[in-house]
């Protein structure tokens, strides 16, 4: 069953974002979402530099199914990148609140997230989603 | 799930990884049951055949023997491939599930005075077991005793309920069991017993494309010949009045002369190569029909249609990037080893 960490923020397209001990954000995609894309077997990191808007796609992850944009949560410029996942990509799937976390991201707008759920909203957002599924 | 040719069927039954790793090594299951049988009985079912598949199917030296062939259309391009088998009484097919209805529509309107008569079982499941224990595992699963004795591309009838068949879609050994849907469920779970896993669609694309094998409505299409399919071999040129529809077609199309190939594409670069991407080559574009990451090789492989003269490296744009590629001759992957150069 997914798991829904109840301190980090959610997109309905089933990124994370949390923050960490510097205040710096951390993006990453749900467990329900590595659960739906099936084994990740490549991932397009974004360059260290670039700025997104929120909502915009920042990386594309590839699982052997087909590929994936990842929409930056909130705009901001990306500080760092997961280069571990360059050569194991499964971590996004093995770990995806953890050791399979994609960016760092430096938001631009620190009151920007009203948009983003919180962990109840999300989960019921996923078990809507798995219902149809079950139809 | 997914919704395949009308069928709701699993992508994976849990990693498509993991499942694709244990039919290279070992053995899996494949509930391939939406695929269309067709017996097609009558006194005239060669001759029928053979003017309408690519290949001499009244050459099929003996009940049990099988052949891969093509349906074309009669501009000699490709409605779908399809195995053929002589039965003791006739032949069966067993053609793609997504034109199964249009196969039977097509043969039925070209019977004329002929006495040919086609049937679509819609009693019938077909199990495919593949990997390098499949033939042994099945015999024993099943009590059959076939394995020492059923060469590639033939089949036994083992009663009125089961045949099995040497063939499969995956580069390795095994077998593909057709068998009535009342006995298909204790088939499957006497192959569970004795640890074969269920396989699901998402791996059999990954193998079916190691093993350099097209699949219909992507690598083949209703506009594309098999020169431009990697299935030139499939057809029997000789005798040349044997007239099967599209011949006319492919002469003149081999007399004007073929400008494009099915070949097999590598990455070279990180990255996952994908149908409809665009490829550069020094002699003209092209197109990737099937990529995929390859679980085998741990690179990127696809099959891409291009220029007949291409060779060598080339570029394939990914998401705006041009990437650096290298044609290489498929298969990629057979009995669980690198092949391709």
């Amino acid at each position: 069953m997914s798991d829904y960490p109840p301190e980090l923020r959610y997109t309905r397209t089933h990124e994370w974002i949390g923050e960490d001990e510097t205040g710096c954000c951390v993006v990453g995609i749900t467990e329900y979402a590595q659960d739906q894309l099936g084994d990740v077997v490549f991932v397009e990191l974004p360059d260290t530099g670039s700025t997104f808007d929120a909502g915009e796609d920042a990386c594309v992850i590839e699982s052997v199914k087909a590929a994936s944009d990842i929409y930056c949560p909130v705009a901001g410029k990306v500080v760092e990148v997961n280069d571990a996942l360059q050569t194991e990509p499964g971590l996004v799937n093995e770990d995806p609140y953890g050791s399979g976390w994609i960016f760092r991201l430096e938001p631009a707008d620190v009151d920007e997230g009203s948009e983003l759920m919180d962990s109840s909203e999300y989960r019921e957002l996923c078990e809507d989603d798995s219902d149809e599924d079950d139809d | 799930m997914v919704e395949f040719a009308g069928y709701r069927m699993p992508i994976h039954y849990g990693s498509q990884m993991e499942e694709h790793r244990c039919v290279r090594v070992f053995a899996g299951k494949f509930d391939v049951s939406h695929m269309g049988v067709v017996d097609i009985h009558g006194t005239d079912a060669g001759s029928f055949l053979s003017r309408t598949c690519v290949g001499d199917m009244q050459r099929l030296p003996r009940e049990g023997s099988a052949r891969y062939t093509l349906l074309l259309n009669r501009s000699g391009c490709i409605l779908d491939d399809l195995i053929v088998y002589r039965m003791e009484n006739g032949f069966r097919a067993i053609v793609n599930a997504g034109v199964k209805h249009s196969d039977v529509e097509w043969l039925n309107s070209h019977i004329g005075d002929s006495d040919v008569r086609l049937q679509l079982r819609d009693d019938t499941c077909i199990v495919a077991i593949q990997g390098p224990e499949a033939i042994g595992l099945t015999c024993r699963a099943l009590d059959l005793d076939l394995q020492d004795r059923l060469e590639p591309f033939n089949f036994e009838v083992v009663s009125d309920e089961l045949m099995g068949a040497r063939t499969g879609y995956t580069g390795e050994e095994g077998m593909e069991l057709v068998c009535s849907s009342r006995t298909a469920p204790e088939i499957w779970d006497r192959l569970g017993s004795v640890e074969v896993p269920s396989i699901g669609l998402g791996a059999r694309d990954t193998l079916r494309l190691e093993a350099g094998m097209s699949l219909n409505g992507q690598d083949m299409t209703p506009c594309v010949m098999p020169f431009a399919a990697n299935l030139a071999w499939t057809i029997d040129w000789d005798p040349p009045d044997r007239g099967f529809i599209g011949r006319k077609a492919l002469e003149d199309a081999r007399a004007s002369g073929i400008d494009q190939k099915l070949t097999g594409l590598i990455l070279e670069e990180r990255g996952v190569l994908r149908e409809g991407y665009e490829v550069s080559t020094k002699d003209g574009p092209g197109v990737v029909t099937s990529g995929t990451m390859s679980p085998t090789l741990g690179y990127s492989i696809a099959l891409a249609r291009l220029p007949r003269a291409a060779t060598g490296e080339c570029e394939v744009s990914i998401r705006g990037r041009r990437l650096p590629a290298r044609i290489v001759r498929p298969p990629f992957v057979r009995n669980g080893k690198k092949v391709h150069k």
